[in-house]
């Protein structure tokens, strides 16, 4: 595939399309770091559309469940049994899509 | 005590189907949905096909939502900066009674809802179903996070999407491979509608869907773009281990896709309105779950309803088909008083004998082999090489005949000639 000088949006414009209602009190994905640490893989740092898992220095996994798309990329890509708990956000929460 | 007769969770294709046909018969239904308004949670890759609404919804291509009707439908195949595309177009599927059409999902699956209601379904927004109830091995209800949400019938109809948490919960899905699945990505690009037609060479209301293999780098998986009345849409179906085995992120391979000679001068320049990802249930009927327990019934994604047969890529067809069947299904059974597995059979054979289950058998194969080495990097790589061998013109040195251009261009690509003659028949037998 060629390089081409196609002017391409940032990753935060791109989200910034995207509506989220944000469930301040409950995040609906929690990631158990621990168990990333001993993770060879990390399918979910490139898997996940939306970006949301970050690699610390520490040798864990941050976790940001806010801009979700609830795709459930990240469960079924993790083959750490138990790292990353998934459900979805309570009613009328989370990503809205509008012309998808 | 039954809240209701019965109750759909998920107000998506799928689960509106089965809702309208369900009302029709008179039946009380519930209809959940976790998002504020029905479709808010879905995105596709491009193209609802109407024949299976003629007979739900006489004449509904007078009422539906529509971007543009497809007349013109493009298979690419791409190789490096090169692109060889198949494209047929046929003005007829522009008028009644259509062929198919791009909508945005939540237009499109509000207004499937929509009918329902307007038939007597209750439809429930931005309510999520958390779990089953269950009594004695049989599904009595479903949990919801409203308080006091509990809500009993003797049957639900889990449309539920891809992650059917409710179908797993069940015990229906035997286990989850990740392999069986891709993840969809989409950027939405407002254009203005005179540059869509000048660009893809449309008027009126006629439309353009494009699918494309060999867009993908290391990943496999294939790409889209269709038109829609003032945007195009450009998309990735990627598999999600390879995805996952680490190189490049899905937005950098559609970065790619866009920048492609073939592709940026249909999409460059217009604003990214909106950009969306949903996982896929890419496996067809090697991956569908039991579709029937004692007082539940799986419909749509949640079923693994969606069609990736490469020439064929279909789902709202087969979640409204499915639905559909599983509603009408569930509307006899509850007047019998019997929704045991045993009296719910009745949806399995009634997709059985439906394009629904025919087609997901009879193309059993094909996910896997469009998905494979071949089809991914061999068929794209050879055909683009052929072609720019066939139409190079090299004067003063002759021709060097067809033939052998293939053999060359087959040799240059690792692909051997038993290798190709092999996925041939498989793909002859595969697509029957």
């Amino acid at each position: 595939m060629t390089d081409s000088t196609y002017p391409e949006i940032s990753f935060e414009a791109r989200m910034a399309t995207v509506e989220f209602r944000v469930d301040a009190d409950r995040a609906h994905i929690t990631v158990d770091d621990t168990v990333c640490r001993d993770c060879t893989t990390r399918g979910c740092i490139t898997a996940c559309p939306a970006n949301l898992f970050v690699p610390t220095a520490a040798g864990g996994i941050l976790f940001n469940y806010e801009q979700c798309f609830e795709c459930g990329t990240c469960y079924l890509v993790c083959n750490e049994e138990g790292a990353i708990s998934w459900t979805y956000p309570e009613g009328g929460h989370g990503v809205v899509f509008h012309r998808s | 005590m039954s809240d209701f007769d019965a109750i759909v969770v998920g107000a998506g294709p799928a689960g509106s189907a089965a809702a309208l046909e369900l009302a029709r018969a008179g039946r009380s239904v519930c209809l959940l949905e976790r998002g504020p308004t029905p479709g808010s949670k879905n995105m596709y890759g491009g193209v609802v096909y109407g024949r299976i609404l003629d007979t739900l919804v006489p004449g509904w291509w007078e009422q539906m939502p529509v971007q543009r009707w497809v007349t013109r439908r493009s298979t690419m195949l791409i190789h490096d900066d090169r692109a060889l595309t198949v494209d047929f177009r046929h003005p007829g599927w522009g008028a009644a009674p259509f062929n198919g059409a791009t909508t945005f999902r939540p237009d499109f699956d509000a207004w499937l809802a929509g009918l329902a209601v307007d038939a007597g379904a209750s439809l429930v927004c931005s309510t999520t179903a958390t779990g089953l109830i269950r009594e004695g091995g049989r599904v009595v209800g479903v949990r919801t996070d409203r308080p006091d949400g509990d809500l009993r019938a003797p049957v639900v109809i889990a449309c539920d999407g891809v992650n059917s948490f409710l179908a797993k919960e069940a015990g229906m899905y035997p286990h989850t491979d990740a392999a069986n699945f891709t993840v969809g990505v989409k950027e939405t690009i407002s254009l203005p509608r005179e540059v869509i037609d000048e660009r893809f060479g449309v008027r009126g209301e006629e439309g353009v869907d494009i699918e494309i293999l060999g867009c993908t780098g290391d990943v496999p998986g294939g790409g889209f773009v269709y038109t829609n009345a003032t945007s195009v849409a450009v998309g990735l179906v990627l598999s999600l281990p390879a995805l996952a085995a680490g190189g490049d992120r899905p937005e950098e391979l559609l970065r790619r896709l866009k920048a492609h000679p073939a592709i940026a001068p249909l999409v460059e320049g217009g604003e990214v309105l909106e950009y969306s990802a949903h996982v896929i249930p890419e496996a067809g009927y090697e991956m569908m779950p039991e579709l029937v327990g004692d007082g539940i019934l799986v419909a749509g994604d949640a079923a693994a309803m969606c069609l990736a047969a490469g020439i064929w890529l279909e789902g709202v067809n087969f979640a409204i088909g499915s639905g559909a069947a599983a509603g009408r299904a569930a509307a006899q059974c509850i007047a019998r008083n019997d929704t045991s597995a045993a009296a719910l059979a009745a949806y399995r054979r009634a997709l059985e004998s439906s394009f629904v289950l025919a087609d997901h058998r009879k193309l059993r194969a094909a996910p896997h082999l469009v998905m494979g080495d071949l089809a991914q990097r061999g068929l794209p790589a050879v055909a683009c090489g052929v072609m720019e061998d066939l139409f190079t013109v090299r004067n003063p040195e002759p021709k060097p005949g067809v033939r052998r251009i293939v053999r060359t261009q087959m040799r240059r690509h690792g692909v051997r000639a038993r290798d190709a003659v092999r996925e041939g028949l498989r793909a002859l037998r595969a697509f029957g």
